[in-house]
């Protein structure tokens, strides 16, 4: 078998976009928040055919992580709760209203009555229940899910619409969690099929779209459900989806992608990269870009290395990236620089641009003062040791390489030998577990601040070896409240330390791009800059 | 015969073997395994539990010594049972069986344009008198052998599709969807098989027999499509069998620039989620198909070709 080539690679990106640079047309559209101008009356009906970048393998919502599948299953469920993508509040949807003590242990959701799935059978506690208790034996690709439910205890059905989710330790995080399509609710039906048959066959949901067919590696066709009347709260439109039929289409060149949907052969395309977004400049095209919530891309610090323990060496990192110019060299058009160790869209971000400004001098100086003095070929040593590091990266996303590119010409710049190694993607796992890096780069996308606690919390895993300090404590107190004043002052708190201790090197934020042509309107990003299609129209 | 047959079959057998304990090697060289690989998708790996990921590799056995893993698998392969894919949990020989048709579609279409252009070429560039035209049609089969699979790929798409809408860019469901990625996949076996052809012809032309031919008052045309071109198809022959392997190569990249289901995508898949149940059964296939196209060939040489006979050691060989 020959080697077939990593078409995620710049280069092919590059190339691509070269061939599909055909329309010369120069107006060029672009919303922030949903596809434009949603003027004039929406009408119903209509196929929407969305071209996405490849296939998990896997339809069932509650073990895909990644977001090329998650557009269309997530149509097939709803959740508990739902997130206003603007201020991060859980809003009713399955449940309509719910109790949280005092100490985050113990959640009560209350269900909407009259709820049914597509099947025919009737939303109650009980399902509830069975779902919750099912995600542990979800298997390799159910890590989210089960993520958000690892300290459970129980979960008891009260009454026929009262559930009650009790935990061992205290998780504010969970109210968030059961917005997500992770927790989505499946029938009773489906939640007794083994993980393998769910993924294969899909799994009957209660959401504004019904699973017609899927053909793996080509297509996931979904219907409209009728009688749908128990939509999110965030929802413009009552009552039943604009669209009868959504077609996702598994198209994994990224010059494809671009092509087809300026020659009309589909209506919306996903992972909009920088390379295509020359040949989508035309006047039939929108561009909706949304920054992912959760940890930013950055890189990862091995606090236990013995260089990596003087605070000043990691100061010194963090002041000698320029994060404007990797976010405008390398990034898809609109992506910010980090400016917190979490995504500006992430509940209760703190904008902390003033740590995290680009200053060679400061990152010089630091240096001096941690006793590193540059050689004569400009790298620094102290005690005849070179400064020199390496950053372990996963070609998951064609931007990694050349973005690790200019941090290592960055970090040379101020004295400090940076080396690359690429691994497997599927090392990651295994190296933050072996603790065998320096520097790690990646990210994780989540809209709740816990994510800090699973990513920096000394309690846990701590793949990035922080030392025990007041950052935990702060960490651990988010989780245990659900005042949200308090909540957020801790989760500012918790900011600050991870930035200014410079535990972590944020860089840039990681923005999900999409293009649609401008016969599409209402297409929105959720909380996780995700899709919903109930809203979404053709006209 | 008989000999010759049961001997080409074992050297088959051993070839198989070869190609499915050197991929198990190379597999469990590669560092992970596919329940790291899966966790690790998308890199929101903040809530991967140590603990969770040991349970569910020794669940799927990679937990096991290596040499225990290679018996385990290879007793089931003998039997025909290559396990079920990690990341779908399907039976890999119904994986591969579903993609096969597609990739079986293309592969002929592929190959059948290859050898009507290729062949074609060869033909008219040998014919022709007018010496540029010669010099013109001799130089595209390098060209053809050399740009790359991917490439050609796009501008097609880019000039039928995306231009001029008379092909859709992606898809598998009839004629319409076949001919783009079949011409993809034909330009560089056509250009081998004009190579070989072509070459094959010329020394073919110089032969005694063929001016034996034209003394006796044959035709020029008679000459080169009667005399030479059944003498010079032989090498091109030989050429057939090793295209199989590439048109199967040629399929990862096409299937993906084409966004077609067929082995070549499962392949692709199954090689970036390190899937090494549905890996070993493609190498596999891939071997046998491999293996049973050139015992054909080699068995079909004496029947095109008097002049060759099998001799009782086993080897093919001029008389």
């Amino acid at each position: 078998m020959t080697a077939f080539p990593d078409f995620r690679s710049p280069r092919w990106a590059a190339l691509s976009a070269l061939l599909t640079t055909g329309v010369l047309l120069t107006a060029c559209g672009s919303g922030a928040g949903g596809s434009g101008d949603d003027s004039g009356k929406p009408t119903s009906g209509g196929t929407l055919t969305f071209a996405v970048g490849s296939d998990a393998g896997c339809v069932d919502p509650q073990q895909v992580g990644s977001n090329e599948s998650i557009y269309s299953v997530r149509q097939i469920v709803d959740s508990l709760t739902d997130q206003d993508p603007e201020t991060g509040k859980i809003v009713p949807w399955l449940a309509k209203s719910w109790d949280i003590n005092s100490d985050a242990t113990q959640f009560t959701f209350h269900l909407r009555p009259g709820v049914t799935f597509s099947d025919g059978s009737k939303l109650t506690s009980q399902v509830v229940k069975d779902n919750f208790d099912a995600v542990p034996q979800l298997g390799a690709l159910g890590t989210l899910a089960q993520g958000y439910l690892s300290s459970v205890k129980s979960t008891v059905a009260v009454d026929p619409l009262t559930v009650k989710v009790t935990f061992k330790e205290p998780n504010a995080q969970f109210l968030q969690a059961t917005s997500t399509h992770s927790l989505g609710i499946e029938s009773s039906a489906s939640v007794q099929k083994t993980p393998q048959q769910k993924c294969s066959d899909g799994v009957v949901g209660t959401g504004p779209f019904v699973l017609k067919q899927y053909v793996q590696n080509q297509s996931i066709t979904l219907a409209k459900r009728t009688g749908y009347d128990w939509g999110s709260s965030l929802w413009t439109k009552k009552g039943e989806a604009y669209l009868d039929k959504l077609v996702f289409k598994v198209v994994p060149e990224p010059g494809v992608r671009a092509g087809s949907l300026q020659s009309g052969q589909v209506d919306a395309i996903s992972s909009v990269g920088k390379a295509n977004e020359a040949a989508l400049k035309g006047g039939q095209v929108t561009l909706l870009r949304r920054a992912n919530p959760g940890v930013v891309f950055g890189l990862g610090i091995n606090n236990s290395r013995p260089v990596l323990k003087d605070v000043k060496v990691r100061q010194a990192i963090l002041a000698a990236v320029d994060r404007k110019q990797i976010a405008d060299t390398v990034f898809p058009t609109g992506t910010q620089p980090a400016t917190s160790v979490l995504a500006h869209t992430t509940p209760d971000y703190t904008d902390l641009s003033a740590d995290l400004a680009f200053d060679a001098a400061k990152a010089k100086s630091l240096l001096d003062d941690a006793g590193w003095k540059a050689g004569s070929d400009g790298i620094r040593a102290k005690g005849g040791k070179k400064l020199s590091l390496v950053i372990s990266w996963f070609p998951n996303a064609a931007t990694n390489q050349p973005a690790l590119e200019l941090v290592q010409q960055q970090l040379k710049a101020v004295g400090i030998d940076v080396t690359l190694k690429q691994n497997q993607v599927s090392q990651f796992a295994t190296t933050l577990q072996g603790g065998d890096f320096d520097l790690v780069w990646g990210n994780v996308t989540r809209a709740d601040p816990d994510i800090l606690r699973s990513s920096f919390s000394s309690k846990l895993a701590n793949f990035y070896r922080l030392p025990a300090s007041s950052l935990d404590t702060a960490l651990s107190g988010q989780a245990a409240t659900t005042d949200t004043a308090k909540r957020k002052q801790l989760v500012d708190e918790a900011q600050k330390l991870i930035v200014q201790n410079a535990y972590n090197v944020p860089v840039v934020e990681l923005q999900t791009q999409l293009a649609v042509t401008k016969r599409v309107h209402g297409l929105a990003f959720d909380s996780g800059s995700r899709i919903q299609l109930h809203d979404t129209w053709i006209g | 015969m008989r000999r010759y047959v049961i001997k080409r079959l074992a050297q088959a057998v051993g070839v198989l073997w070869a190609a499915y304990t050197v991929s198990f090697l190379v597999l469990d060289f590669l560092p992970g395994d596919p329940v790291t690989a899966m966790a690790g998708a998308g890199m929101d790996s903040g809530d991967v539990h140590p603990a969770r990921l040991a349970a569910l590799r020794h669940e799927y056995g990679f937990d096991k010594p290596i040499l225990v893993q290679y018996a385990d698998y290879l007793g089931r392969a003998v039997r025909g049972d290559f396990g079920d894919a990690v990341s779908t949990g399907r039976p890999v020989t119904s994986t591969l069986a579903d993609a096969l048709p597609q990739t079986l579609q293309l592969t002929g279409a592929a190959l059948l344009l290859a050898v009507l252009l290729g062949g074609g070429l060869a033909v008219v560039a040998t014919y022709t008198s007018l010496r540029w035209l010669r010099q013109l049609l001799l130089s595209l089969p390098p060209l053809g052998v050399s740009v790359p699979t991917f490439w050609v790929g796009l501008l097609l798409v880019e000039a039928f599709s995306f231009r001029l809408h008379w092909f859709p860019a992606f898809g598998n469901d009839g004629l319409r969807d076949l001919v783009l990625p079949a011409l993809t996949l034909a330009i560089p076996t056509g250009a081998l098989v004009a190579q070989v052809l072509a070459k094959s012809l010329l020394t073919a032309l110089d032969q005694a027999y063929v001016e034996t031919a034209r003394a006796k008052g044959a035709g020029r045309w008679r000459v080169h499509v009667r005399h030479a071109l059944r003498n010079a198809s032989l090498p091109a022959l030989t050429v057939v069998g090793l295209l199989v392997g590439q048109l199967v190569a040629g399929s990862v990249v096409v299937e993906t620039v084409f966004s077609r289901d067929g082995l070549g995508r499962v392949t692709a898949a199954a090689v970036t989620v390190q899937d090494l149940p549905v890996v070993q059964g493609v190498v596999v296939f891939g071997a046998l198909i491999f293996v049973a196209t050139n015992l054909v060939v080699d068995l079909v040489y004496p029947l095109l070709d008097p002049r060759i006979v099998v001799a009782s050691g086993g080897r093919a060989s001029f008389a």
